[in-house]
């Protein structure tokens, strides 16, 4: 009998206390998260946002491809019209 | 009978209160913990889709910008074995320097013993050459290097240019220059004023004794 007390006593007084604390700090650790997972998402989606341009780059090659291109016809122009340099 | 059947149940009263406290404890945190595991799941989602999105939007760029790099190395290097065939390496950096104040001390990267070259006076050394890349329009680089954009082959530009070597301002265009002084008697300034101009004389001449 009284160990049947006892046992109910310490079920009651300190395994019900222990498992709330656990089960508390669980939650707790959850919730925390869950406004880490939000600024996260958001900064995934600026991101995303940010690289919208980048399909200009395309652009940008093309361009630079003509520019180089040009460069060269005018310095091949340049190359027939100039003197080379005369060594000293 | 009673009283053990009593004895009994008042712990075991309490072994029950016990236990559907830490059931009811159990369910409640174990819901909540669940409620927020879907909203970290939820956001997780998100984030992968933005993640995805950049994934796929990065690919190229890797590609696209060596291949610039590369179209820019190209002409870097036609641009420095030109400059340096055309006008040699010495006063390629001159003429470097003279556009850009310094940049000579860079060298050129196909030539690395330019940095070794000290970068003459571009007036004194590079005269003809600067003359011949000016002639050749605006698009020549040393016409490029001018904000104004000024160019020999224009023809009122070149004129206005060899103007502007003289200290007149008649170039300028200006809406008043200064008047030509006015001479004669209606001049608002008049020089010699003497008092004995227009008078009597003060003394005949004398005949002299013949």
């Amino acid at each position: 009998m009284t160990l049947w007390w006892i046992g109910s006593i310490v079920l009651l007084v300190v395994i019900f206390p222990v498992v709330v604390y656990l089960l508390r700090a669980v939650l707790e650790s959850a919730n925390s998260i869950v406004p880490t997972v939000d600024g996260i998402a958001d900064v995934a989606r600026a991101g995303s946002k940010d690289l919208d341009a980048a399909s200009l780059l395309i652009t940008t090659r093309e361009q630079a491809t003509q520019t180089i291109a040009g460069v060269a016809d005018y310095g091949g122009s340049l190359d027939q019209i100039i003197d080379d340099a005369v060594e000293a | 009978m009673g009283m053990p059947a009593a004895g009994i149940a008042a712990p075991g009263v309490v072994m029950i209160v016990a236990v559907v406290l830490i059931v009811l404890a159990l369910v409640y945190f174990l819901v909540a913990t669940i409620v927020a595991l879907r909203r970290i799941s939820s956001g997780l989602d998100e984030v992968i889709v933005g993640v995805g999105e950049i994934i796929e939007k990065s690919a190229p760029v890797n590609e696209i910008v060596l291949a610039i790099n590369e179209q820019l190395d190209a002409g870097v290097d036609a641009l420095e074995g030109l400059l340096v065939k055309k006008a040699g390496l010495e006063d390629s950096m001159g003429l470097i320097d003279s556009v850009y104040p310094g940049a000579a001390a860079a060298g050129l990267r196909n030539f690395p013993e330019s940095t070794e070259i000290e970068p003459p006076h571009i007036g004194e050394t590079y005269t003809l050459g600067t003359l011949t890349l000016a002639r050749l329009g605006r698009e020549a680089p040393i016409a490029a290097a001018s904000p104004a954009g000024a160019v020999l082959r224009n023809v009122e530009g070149g004129s206005l240019a060899a103007r502007e070597l003289y200290p007149s301002v008649r170039h300028t265009s200006p809406q008043k220059l200064p008047r030509s002084p006015v001479i004669g008697t209606d001049a608002p300034v008049q020089y010699e004023q003497r008092e004995d101009i227009g008078a009597p004389r003060k003394r005949l001449p004398t005949r002299p004794p013949s």
